[in-house]
């Protein structure tokens, strides 16, 4: 592209730098000294891989650094890079009773950040392969979040697990789409080096159906774990989409994430379409590479976004103007080149649908536009593959929440493709689970979840089993706001 | 506004707040800092044979983000000669005429308890206190808590000072013995004017993992040094509590252990003490305490309608009594205020592992709470099993939300029944003993 770089790399790499610093060993122990030790704790219902928090937060306070790590990573194998990107404020940290003490809740993903960071330093090992394997086989497809937490979790059970990935690097959307200032590519892929040293083989640059079969991968094979995650960004099916200054909000990312940062083309005035958490790493992204001006578009308004709460924030910080209300008709080019896009108000007519409100368009002036308006589904790429599997109306394959498994007796599935789109902790939970759901299908045992101390676990229903029944974090984030309006209206 | 000023013994101060004997009270210049923020008065550091004094001194005890819950010394009595002192005395009792100035002594033999008793008087010390305590170093020599382990040898050493001393005698207990009143005894039938107590309590803090040397570490070497500060509180209330109840004491007490704010002051006061006296709190935080202290007590004694202090000392005492005198009858029950409760189930945890299993741990919309506790939905959320619980206190003392799980008196219509009248009514004829167990 014709782009040239907006600021000086080494501005742009200041600007990349860590949102939340690490926490200094004093700090930790002050804020671990914090934590009540909840017991069956709610911040252990709220993660979906059921980390036991209160007990790894005790062993920092007691500077037992080593044994948090392993209380962390037993339970969820990309503990530190959930450390960096969790939305922990509607997940454990919003979960935490110190809200309801008046208190800040406890930096838990800060101190998940700490424990993990003091191993992988050290390069002290918490996690051990079993010392016999059993000589049973399984394939795991892609090597995103959902498919090392299944093959880790299987490594550890003492299977053979071979991972095959079509991208080049190994990690997902862990490697190629976070928010660089949450995480680098580089923590990713030093992360996934815990996977293989429990013995999991990942191949590389593979394309299942291409370059391998799914039968030959079921005679070698005795389960197969789909976590192919989806596929590229939605269009959004305008004339001018395909001007190169039109980008895909995961493409632009993923070119931060491999690419030199001052060659990444970014505008001066950004236009992002679409209002979710991508699309707030979209805005946060341009900015740090020097974007004057960015604005948001989203057809609904504030309530209906899906991105969280503290993400809206974080990007309204940053400077970022909000259009609620309003969609995109036609991008405006001239000399080949966004000079803008056309946007036309919106409304909710009386059968409950969006419309346009005729006569209302107007050009927002912008250079670039970015698209984040969601992922395609996989569906005919897993038909091709798999052409009995079934689907669900929302595109996702259809799953059992606790083991994984799907219409296919030897196919399993978690993460993206299986969930249509949640977080990396929640992939690596799915995988966990599947691990077992594979295990249970090899072994013809009921499974068995791993519980930790201080929980109740799956005998109590929802509490505790963050693992077994995760809460949605946008669950969590309507509880809490339904709690505090209740409360506010209290003190009137 | 209560009056707060002071008659200990007979030794006048404007408040009960002492600074006890120690590192604060060293020097004129810290007793002018000392009584210019407030303090009523002060114990000189214990004046006595020369001694030199070891590097490190100090170690404590922290408590999560607590720093020094409990505090520990190996600290010897003053390293300055005793003219020093005493001459500084004088000048501190020149410029603060109507503050308490007490020296502390430790001699050992009658010729020199006699001199030094002397030169206190002279130098116009209000008072005397005899360090019977310290539990490390001078013990080593016969002094400190060697004497005052021994009852026979304290009341013989107190006796001297009796014969020569002009002012009030005070005698200062140490905590390391069976029976605290066997000691106060002994200085009750030697003649002194009053007792203070506690001195601090044999201890080792922690042991350095990477050395295995405790703290304080002196080239290599640790000992075993005197304990004080919060956590000795409790020690402190009973052994005044038991000296304040003793008819054969009958001595006015100074109250000593864990001091750091009105409330204690007001608990030592309620369970006997007259005044009080403070060091580690000094120590921690410096001598601007004494505000809190000062403001604290008389608007306490305000809110309950008391005039001086006097109508507060000794209101506790009677209500300890032996357990035998306890009534079996009477039933209490942990009750949850589910607006406060923040669902971090710790009385669940500590009454199922801890105490007696009176917990379940129930959904929410079963108990009609709608988002229960704790923030997740459908989170469970404790209940206490009324009919099974015993009463202990447990679930409360764990919780962390103030007043969120209150203790509740069940009446019912069995009388008054301690162990005590068990035993006579069953002696009586009246009542069939308890069967044996099972």
């Amino acid at each position: 592209m014709s782009f040239k770089p907006l600021l000086p790399i080494e501005a742009i790499t200041a600007n990349m730098a860590d949102l939340h610093l690490p926490l200094r060993p004093q700090e930790a122990i002050v804020e671990a000294d914090r934590c009540l030790y909840c017991f069956d704790a709610p911040c252990i219902a709220a993660c979906p891989t059921g980390i036991d928090v209160p007990g790894f937060i005790k062993k920092i306070a007691a500077r037992n650094e080593v044994g948090a790590a392993k209380t962390i990573l037993t339970a969820n194998i990309l503990g530190a890079s959930c450390a960096r990107v969790c939305p922990t404020k509607v997940l454990c940290e919003g979960a935490c009773v110190l809200h309801d003490r008046d208190q800040k809740p406890i930096e838990i993903g800060r101190l998940q950040r700490f424990a993990t960071d003091y191993v992988s330093e050290r390069k002290i090992s918490v996690l051990k392969p079993p010392a016999t394997k059993n000589g049973i086989a399984i394939a795991v497809i892609g090597a995103g979040p959902a498919g090392l937490g299944c093959a880790a979790e299987l490594a550890q059970l003492g299977y053979s697990v071979t991972v095959f990935e079509k991208e080049k690097l190994p990690g997902g959307l862990n490697t190629y789409g976070i928010a660089l200032y949450k995480m680098t590519p580089a923590f990713s892929l030093e992360e996934i080096e815990l996977v293989k040293s429990l013995g999991v083989q990942i191949q590389c640059g593979v394309n299942i159906g291409k370059d391998k079969s799914i039968a030959d991968m079921e005679r070698e094979f005795k389960a197969i774990f789909v976590a192919i995650g989806l596929g590229a960004g939605n269009r959004l099916g305008i004339p001018g989409e395909d001007l190169p200054q039109v980008v895909d909000a995961l493409t632009f990312i993923k070119r931060l994430h491999s690419e030199p940062l001052n060659s990444v083309a970014v505008g001066e005035r950004v236009v992002v379409i679409g209002c979710g958490n991508t699309a707030v790493d979209s805005v946060t992204q341009s900015i740090r590479l020097g974007a004057k001006q960015v604005s948001v578009v989203y057809r609904r308004g504030q309530n209906e976004m899906s991105a969280y709460d503290f993400e809206y924030a974080h990007a309204k910080h940053d400077g970022a103007t909000f259009l609620f209300h309003c969609m995109p008709l036609e991008v405006v080019a001239s000399g080949g080149h966004v000079s803008g896009i056309k946007l036309v108000k919106t409304k909710v007519n009386a059968a409950g649908n969006l419309e346009a409100v005729a006569g209302s368009e107007w050009i927002e002036p912008c250079d670039m536009i970015v698209k984040a308006v969601g992922q395609e589904k996989q569906v005919p790429f897993l038909k091709k593959l798999f052409p009995t599997l079934a689907m669900n109306k929302r595109g996702g394959i259809v799953t059992d929440a606790l083991t994984g498994a799907t219409s296919l007796p030897h196919v399993f599935t978690g993460g993206d493709c299986s969930n249509a789109g949640r977080e990396v902790v929640n992939a690596v939970g799915e995988g966990k689970k599947a691990a077992h759901g594979i295990h249970q299908f090899v072994t013809k045992k009921q499974p068995e979840f791993p519980m930790q101390h201080s929980r109740m676990g799956h005998k109590a229903g929802a509490s505790g089993s963050g693992l077994l029944h995760p809460i949605r974090a946008h669950e969590l984030e309507a509880a809490l706001a339904k709690r505090l309006s209740a409360q506010g209206k209290a003190n009137k | 506004m209560a009056d707060l000023s002071s008659n200990f013994a007979g030794i006048k101060s404007p408040n009960p707040f002492w600074v006890a004997s120690g590192p604060p009270s060293n020097t004129a210049y810290q007793t002018h800092r000392a009584f210019e923020a407030g303090w009523g008065g002060l114990v000189w550091k214990t004046i006595g044979t020369p001694i030199v004094n070891v590097a490190s001194r100090y170690s404590a005890l922290n408590f999560g983000n607590q720093r020094m819950i409990g505090f520990n010394n190996i600290e010897l009595i003053s390293d300055r000669a005793p003219e020093t002192n005493f001459l500084e005395i004088a000048e501190v009792k020149k410029r603060w005429p109507n503050h308490a100035v007490i020296a502390s002594l430790m001699v050992e033999t009658r010729e020199e308890w006699r001199e030094f008793v002397k030169r206190a008087a002279d130098c116009g010390a209000d008072g005397i206190e005899l360090n019977y305590g310290c539990p490390h170093g001078m013990c080593e020599r016969g002094m400190g808590s060697a004497v005052g382990q021994q009852p026979e040898v304290a009341e013989r050493i107190t006796s001297w000072v009796m014969e020569t001393a002009t002012s009030p005698v005070i005698v200062k207990l140490t905590p390391n013995i069976t029976d605290i009143t066997a000691a106060a005894r002994a200085a009750k039938r030697a003649g002194a004017n009053a007792i203070s107590l506690i001195n601090t309590i044999n201890s080792i803090t922690n042991v350095n993992l990477d050395t295995f040397v405790p703290e304080p570490t002196v080239a290599g070497l640790s000992s075993h040094g005197g304990y004080c500060g919060p956590a000795v509180k409790p020690i402190a209330l009973n052994m005044v509590q038991c000296c304040a109840a003793d008819p054969k004491v009958a001595l006015p007490i100074s109250g000593i252990g864990g001091v750091a704010n009105w409330r204690d002051a007001a608990e030592f006061i309620a369970l006997g003490a007259t005044n009080v006296q403070v060091c580690t709190a000094i120590m921690h935080y410096g001598f601007r305490i004494v505000q809190d202290m000062n403001e604290g007590l008389s608007t306490y004694l305000d809110s309950k309608g008391m005039q001086s202090l006097e109508e507060l000392v000794g209101k506790s005492v009677r209500n300890v009594n032996e357990w035998k005198d306890l009534d079996l009858n009477f039933q209490r029950v942990a009750r949850i205020e589910y607006d406060k409760c923040i669902g971090c189930n710790l009385c669940y945890i500590a009454c199922e592992d801890g105490a007696h299993q009176c917990i379940d741990l129930v959904a929410p919309e079963s108990i009609g709470v709608d988002l229960g506790p704790g923030r997740v939905p459908h989170k469970v959320l404790p209940k206490i099993r009324e009919d099974d619980c015993v009463g202990c206190n447990l679930c409360s003392l764990v919780c962390p939300v103030h007043n969120c799980i209150t203790m509740v008196e069940i009446k019912n219509d069995k009388p008054r029944m301690s162990w005590s009248e068990l035993q006579d009514r069953v002696a009586r004829g009246e009542m069939k003993p308890i069967p044996p167990h099972p």
